[in-house]
């Protein structure tokens, strides 16, 4: 079937889903789920975890058969897409994972199974070729890097546009970005969203999907609403804003925006401090930091700027390569996470299911797992105590889960996340450090996870919060730091947090 | 016991029934010892490697240490008449110190396990045949050692010694392995290191003692091995022991990813292992094809195994469907 001929008029949906339902064994994805795309418009697509979002997308990828339904593209129905057909009629997808092979550079990548072959019965690579094919591609997203950049050295926002310039290499027409800004800081976050403002005055749609409502507000043409694979509701431009998405989005309004308090708050003594630390990654620029008890320090900057590295060397992963850590007063010698632990100082890592969790052991086995020897008698794991420990944890944490003994694979991201924060809950932070906390995660898990920052801090916790979302930031810290290249490049005390003050920062000058 | 090591066993018992139906020779007494005695040999042997693939990873070099520790145990107490309890120590403390080294090599220097104990295999392998001048080690005429000789080849009530030594350490690993921290720990490592380490376990400290472990157990086995031959020839003893061992862990359902298996089903890996050596000798069959009955049973094993695991996966699924049709039918 040829889907390429771009001759239909401009009114006509570029794709249109009518009812589509489509259920696994005892749960329904989506119940009679409509909605329309038009060429070159931007649609937001909204809705918490489970909501139906990847069934839907599995469903315009090809991956999956819907149960009834039809499937519009470019004016021809369909009961199903193939794989195939949904490719070869013009829609890409950039998933929120990426695929790409770190091993090989960045134009092998893009053009990967469709290289251009030389003459000749070797069917080598045409090399030159591929460069000149890939150019184009690069300049289009606003990469700041070559072709022949092997992708393991690029940064998980560069990444992000070798997907979206794949996608583009197969002249797509709708472009489906599945969560694409989770892993963002701010100023690549702003590339990407005029990298979709670029696709929508070629003419191309875009489907955005994004738990960071405000990027769905700047945007977004339309906003449709996912709940319980039904359609909540969509909003027309006018009508987008946060509150409206975020009712629709659960059913009802949430009770208020999460705010620190903003009464001053007595700010602790100095818990953990980093006089002159060193970094494995900048050897060369020496970090000074003070967190102190009871309050939340917010740690913001671009990626790259050597926050998580900083964060490794607090909790012991790296070397600490010169400068002195010290803890309450007393100097902090670290030569393992096993030091960190033993010591109090607990991370909650960026990455959840590589290094956060074990997948396939249960809850009660990753909540233990810190703290065995506490569980065991006579170097024999005692079962009863793991699972007191971890009912216990369940129950403070709110984690949905069937038992304690439930692989903590099968959970969503956020209950992942909790039993991340339970391990260290069940033991007795003294300093808790969390990389990107509410990464993937829904807006009710990600309220729950501020509440359980502050309620650490009031308990005389230091909390030190990595995170690359703007409003989250903001929201929740006490006191922002923020890095460049490195290094703290300011402070921010709570009478000057603002989006443009943390900006400056970030990119190395001076606030206002 | 899980539902896989019970399917083994009954693939035990099914082939053990085959195979004295067509030569009852197999349920004689003296056959039965021959046989539980190798699987205490090997058995010991594997329970060792297991505790290595446990963890992610493997070791080549245990056929080269049985050949290099069983020539120098009999070296000790045959040619230097060292007493035999202290070479015994000895031995042992030989098998942990290379365990150590490997475990060093792979976890502090980041070598790959494949290479530190391919190399360990050619090493061990060399030394051993260098020691003897590529001779033989064994006893003068008329050496005795009646102690030792009760507890590596002799038997109590009609049942090989060894066979009893593979069940102490058996328990004794079993505990060690399925219910201690330690063993928590390897599990944790094998399933994601990462993650392990930072849950805070000294991962390094853990994968080295698995090491030691193995070490230890493959030297206590090379003292069997080498009162059970008596006389070894370096060159060729012990040659595809590791071999044997890592297919019986594999049988008894380990992953070579780590972080999956049990020792229950390391035993009966060896002794179903065994058991085919020993139909192999019983039936008629070329004693030349022995490795090919060996792989091609493995093969069918692991095959079956894996598309039980799918069977059963779409078994799940569909009786899923049918309890939410009739839940759906019930609203």
């Amino acid at each position: 079937m040829n889907y390429t001929d771009t001759s239909i008029a401009a009114s006509t949906p570029f794709l249109s889903l009518e009812n589509v339902r489509k259920t696994y064994p005892g749960v329904v994805a989506l119940d009679g789920f409509s909605m329309a795309v038009m060429p070159g418009e931007v649609i937001g697509l909204v809705g918490e975890n489970g909501a139906g979002k990847s069934t839907l997308m599995k469903i315009l990828g090809g991956v999956t058969t819907p149960d009834t339904g039809t499937i519009s593209v470019d004016g021809t129905a369909h009961n199903s897409l193939t794989v195939e057909g949904s490719l070869g009629s013009g829609i890409a997808f950039v998933h929120q994972e990426l695929n790409l092979f770190d091993n090989l550079d960045v134009a092998a990548n893009i053009f990967f199974g469709r290289e251009p072959l030389r003459a000749g019965p070797l069917k080598l690579v045409d090399r030159a070729k591929l460069r000149e094919m890939v150019a184009p591609l690069l300049k289009r997203v606003g990469a700041n890097f070559s072709a022949d950049t092997q992708v393991a050295d690029l940064s998980l926002a560069q990444q992000q546009m070798v997907e979206i310039a794949k996608a583009l290499s197969i002249k797509a027409r709708l472009v489906i970005l599945d969560e694409p800004t989770s892993s963002l800081p701010i100023a690549e976050t702003d590339k990407l969203l005029d990298v979709i403002k670029a696709l929508k005055a070629d003419g191309i749609s875009v489907i955005f999907i994004s738990h960071r409502l405000h990027e769905i507000e700047r945007v977004a043409d339309r906003v449709v609403v996912l709940r319980d694979g039904m359609l909540a509701g969509t909003l027309g431009k006018r009508d987008i804003n946060h509150d409206q998405m975020v009712k629709l989005m659960i059913g009802r309004m949430l009770k208020e925006r999460e705010k620190a308090s903003e009464a001053a708050r007595a700010p602790g003594a100095v818990a953990l401090s980093a006089k002159a630390v060193r970094t494995p990654t900048y050897p060369g620029r020496p970090v000074d930091l003070d967190v102190r008890r009871g309050e939340i320090l917010g740690l913001a900057g671009l990626v790259g700027s050597g926050r998580t590295e900083l964060a490794r060397v607090f909790f012991g992963i790296d070397a600490c390569l010169g400068g002195t850590l010290e803890l309450n007063g007393k100097p902090l010698a670290l030569a393992s996470a096993a030091d960190a632990v033993a010591q109090g100082i607990f991370l909650v890592p960026e990455d959840r299911k590589l290094t956060g969790i074990l997948l396939d052991l249960s809850i009660a086995q990753n909540i233990s797992l810190p703290n065995l020897p506490a569980h065991a008698r006579r170097s024999l794991v005692s079962a009863s105590a793991e699972t007191a420990t971890a009912e216990k944890q369940k129950k403070d944490l709110g984690i949905k889960a069937p038992s304690v003994l439930t692989r903590t694979g099968t959970l969503s991201g956020g209950n992942q996340q909790k039993v991340v924060l339970g391990k260290w809950l069940a033991m007795n932070p003294k300093v808790m450090i969390l990389d990107e906390p509410t990464r993937g995660i829904d807006i009710g898990a990600k309220a729950e996870i501020y509440g359980l920052m502050r309620a650490l801090a009031d308990a005389g916790v230091a909390v030190l919060m990595i995170s690359s979302d703007m409003e989250e930031v903001i929201g929740v810290s006490d006191r922002i730091a923020v890095m460049h290249e490195g290094q703290i490049s300011g402070i921010l005390d709570k009478d000057q947090f603002s989006q443009e003050n943390v900006l400056l920062l970030a990119v190395g000058k001076q606030p206002k | 016991m899980s539902k896989k090591d019970l399917g083994l066993l009954i693939l035990i018992l099914v082939v053990g029934a085959i195979v004295a139906l067509i030569n009852p020779r197999f349920l004689l007494p003296i056959n039965l010892a021959n046989t539980s005695n190798l699987i205490g040999l090997f058995g010991i042997l594997s329970i060792g490697q297991a505790f290595v693939i446990i963890t992610g990873g493997i070791e080549l070099s245990v056929g080269s240490l049985v050949a290099l520790l069983g020539t120098l145990f009999i070296d000790f107490i045959a040619v230097r008449e060292m007493d035999w309890p202290l070479a015994f120590v000895l031995i042992l403390v030989l098998g942990a110190i290379i365990g150590l080294v490997h475990g060093w090599l792979i976890t502090r220097l980041k070598l790959q396990p494949f290479v530190v104990t391919l190399c360990g295999l050619l090493i061990y392998r060399g030394v051993a045949r260098f020691y003897t001048a590529d001779g033989t080690a064994g006893f003068a005429f008329g050496q005795n050692f009646p102690d030792l000789e009760f507890l590596t080849a002799g038997r109590s009530w009609g049942v090989p010694n060894s066979f009893f030594a593979l069940i102490v350490i058996s328990i004794v690993m079993w505990v060690v392995l399925h219910r201690s921290v330690f063993g928590r720990y390897l599990y944790a490592i094998g399933k994601n290191e990462e993650a392990a380490k930072y849950s805070g376990i000294r991962t390094g400290r853990v994968v080295m003692a698995a090491y030691v472990i193995c070490g230890v157990l493959t030297a206590l086995s090379a003292i069997y091995f080498a009162m059970y031959t008596r006389s070894i020839s370096p060159a060729s003893h012990g040659q595809f022991y590791e071999l044997y061992a890592i297919a019986a862990a594999v049988l008894g359902g380990f992953s070579l990813r780590g972080g999956e298996g049990s020792l229950v089903g390391v035993i009966l890996g060896t002794v179903l292992l065994q058991e085919l050596q020993n139909l192999v000798n019983l039936l008629g069959i070329p004693s030349s094809l022995n490795f090919a009955v060996m792989g091609g049973v493995i093969l069918i094993g692991v095959l079956v195994d894996q598309q039980w695991g799918v069977f059963r996966a779409r078994r799940r699924m569909v009786d899923a469907a049918r309890k939410g049709a009739v839940g759906a039918a019930a609203e």
